[in-house]
């Protein structure tokens, strides 16, 4: 038995088979790990960040916050109505906006705009923000997300593209713009 | 019949594996192993094989696309013949299926069955526990309605509280920058292929180290688990003992057929989970709750305080896994009855308790504001009989200003805050318009939102509200 077990011309060439076998695989990785890896790297090139239209401002009055929806800049034939993404807009006064995003900042339940008590309350675990975003209670550890925003041709146009995260986020400020 | 075995034995002389099937089922086990407690493994091993068959038929139907699955769960509820039969035994299964799995291990862990030699058995069994939980989750956000995309982006949100490399993680879960049609995709792909398939390898291993080492003997207080030894003892039991077909496996059969029928009874009596309302993101009038085996945790997401969330919500999962795996590590021997190990009896106990009374927290959700109280549930009459003009007007900012989201007046209205049927002997009008204007306690502060009539008005309003005839509270610092 132990015979056997001397390397031969015959287990020497077992051994090159077994070591080819690994050389392969481990090429043909490369292409599986990359393939699996892809959505890090945005969709066909394009960032996924982009500027989209809100709507004309008269669309939002002075003084008060409305919800409104816009189409993610990069989607699937496929998503149907999930790339209709919500957020709710804040005009402070004729150019003064804030883009909040839907999602709580705790763990991304969609917020709800209560324009009497000025607050945004969150159905999940009861986080409240301010009508400026800042945090009011529960457990969110920081104010709502906010959009870049800017004032093109009459509309109202944000930087948008991301399901809104604290990874997506500045973590550090309490109400920063969206730099994702 | 003697075609039928001449079959028999024409297959067996090829194939090969009459004799190894035969000696495994009548291998022999203690005598003691043949019992009502010993039914849960091969139980939840039934429910498994239905999920396969009941899965593989939803499959032919289901579209895993996010503009369509939702509209294909119609179809398989109203449209096709007993298709909501097959999707409730699906659903229904997978809670039968999480529970026996459950019961199994506390089983297991109580009978000291994962002692020497048996660790790796159930070490294997974690990882089976853990697929079946991914099974849940997974099977839940293929069921797309709003709770399942709400709930894939409490996933996301807690993903992307991993440190640095968090965002790569978020979008690595969902396939790209937002819930969508690339998220259903992969959700469906882990639910089909990948973790059944790692399932059933796993089961397999499972059952061949049951098969090679034996069932686990009805432990004795005194009875000593040594590495040296129990091989010996244990032979010595099996000797006396009884074959596992059919001495044993008969209660194996009863059981797992009444399991079935339960779950058919289920079904048929209580019907499908969901879809509920559709994966539409516009649609904010949305309150989404996890699965039932899922709510513990909704609830410690809502008790935990702010800065613990991140650390705990990162460190208890894999802390909770290596205890799991350490089991067997570190008491590999030693005293397998449940009598002699109260630590092992309580700890079950506190964790059996937590997760029980967190589950059912969250049947309740004291913390989480009833968005429509303000509009749905108006002061009762008889808190505002023989009240003041201004009194009233304080009822009525009370109500326009959703205080009734967190505070509930007459059993109705959320549970964020305090009930306010009493606030009058807690609080003074000056610490009533502090806590108002100020907030704190985890109540907003509504300084800005509230005129000084206003707040005059409801401050008056909440004075009144106390039993007749008992003194409102009283501010020591004033004579
Ligand atoms: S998601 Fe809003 S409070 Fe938790």
């Amino acid at each position: 038995m132990s015979e056997t077990l001397k390397p031969t011309r015959r287990t020497m060439l077992t051994r090159l088979g077994i070591l080819l076998n690994a050389g392969i695989g481990a090429v043909l990785a490369v292409p599986v790990v990359s393939y699996l890896l892809a959505p890090l790297r945005g969709k066909n090139g394009a960032p996924y960040n982009q500027w989209v239209k809100l709507g004309p401002l008269e669309q939002f009055p002075e003084g008060e916050t409305r919800l409104a929806t816009f189409r993610n800049p990069v989607v699937r034939p496929w998503d149907g109505q999930t790339a209709d993404i919500p957020c709710w807009v804040r005009r402070i006064d004729a150019e003064k906006f804030q883009v909040f995003a839907i999602n709580c900042a705790h763990l991304g339940c969609p917020v709800r705009w209560f324009a009497a008590s000025g607050l945004f309350m969150c159905p999940c675990h009861g986080g409240v923000y301010y009508a400026d975003g800042s945090r009011a209670s529960g457990p969110p550890e920081r104010g709502l997300f906010e959009y870049e925003h800017k004032v093109e041709d009459g509309e109202l146009v944000i930087l948008a593209g991301q399901l809104p995260t604290l990874a997506a986020q500045d973590r550090t400020g309490r109400r920063k713009t969206c730099d994702c | 019949m003697r075609l039928l075995k001449a079959l028999g034995a024409w297959l067996d002389f090829r194939l090969r594996l009459g004799e190894g099937i035969r000696e495994a089922a009548t291998h022999p086990i203690p005598k003691s192993s043949a019992s009502w407690w010993y039914v849960f493994g091969s139980a939840a091993l039934t429910v498994f094989g239905i999920q396969v068959v009941t899965g593989i038929l939803l499959a032919i139907v289901y579209v895993p696309s996010a503009a369509q699955a939702w509209s294909s769960l119609q179809v398989l509820n109203h449209d096709l013949t007993l298709g909501w039969f097959l999707r409730a035994m699906h659903g229904w299964a997978s809670n039968f299926m999480v529970a026996l799995v459950l019961i199994h291990m506390i089983q297991v862990f109580l009978f000291g069955a994962y002692k020497f030699p048996r660790e790796l058995t159930w070490i294997v069994g974690v990882f089976l526990l853990l697929m079946t939980l991914g099974m849940a989750f997974t099977g839940q956000v293929l069921r797309f309605d709003q709770d399942a995309y709400w709930g894939l982006g409490i996933g996301a949100s807690i993903t992307g509280r991993v440190p640095v490399i968090g965002g790569a993680l978020v979008h690595l879960l969902l396939g790209g920058p937002i819930i969508g049609g690339d998220t259903l995709s992969r959700f469906f792909a882990l639910h089909v292929f990948i973790i059944p398939g790692l399932l059933i390898g796993f089961v397999g291993l499972h059952l061949l180290m049951v098969l090679k080492l034996g069932i686990n003997e009805w432990p004795m207080p005194g009875r000593i688990v040594r590495r040296e030894t129990y091989l010996k003892e244990y032979e010595q039991l099996t000797h006396e003992g009884v074959p596992f077909v059919p001495d044993a496996i008969w209660k194996d059969l009863v059981f797992g057929a009444a399991i079935v029928a339960a779950i058919g009874v289920c079904a048929a009596v209580f019907g499908p989970f969901g879809p509920k309302g559709q994966p539409d993101p516009t649609i904010i009038q949305a309150s989404p709750r996890p699965d039932f085996f899922f709510l513990w945790l909704f609830s410690l997401l809502s008790l935990l305080p702010p800065q613990m969330e991140t650390p705990v919500l990162l460190l208890m999962p894999p802390v909770a896994i290596l205890i799991l795996l350490l089991v067997p590590v570190l008491s590999g021997e030693g005293e397998k009855h449940w009598k002699k190990r109260p630590v092992a009896v309580l700890t079950v106990l506190v964790v059996a308790v937590a997760l029980g009374s967190f589950t059912h927290l969250a049947s309740t959700t004291p913390w989480s504001p009833e968005m429509d109280a303000w509009s749905g549930a108006p002061v009762p009459i008889s808190e505002l009989k023989g009240r003041s003009a201004l009194e009233r007007r304080g009822a009525l900012v009370f109500q326009a200003k959703q205080c009734r989201n967190c505070h509930r007046l007459g059993r109705e209205g959320g549970m964020r805050g305090p009930a306010l049927d009493e606030v009058a002997l807690r609080l003074t009008s000056d610490q009533l318009i502090r806590q108002v204007l100020q907030g704190g306690g985890n109540m907003p502060a509504y300084g800005k939102n509230l005129s000084p009539a206003e707040t005059t008005a409801l401050v008056a309003y909440l004075e009144t509200l106390k039993p007749a005839g008992r003194a409102p509270a009283h501010d020591a610092s004033q004579p």
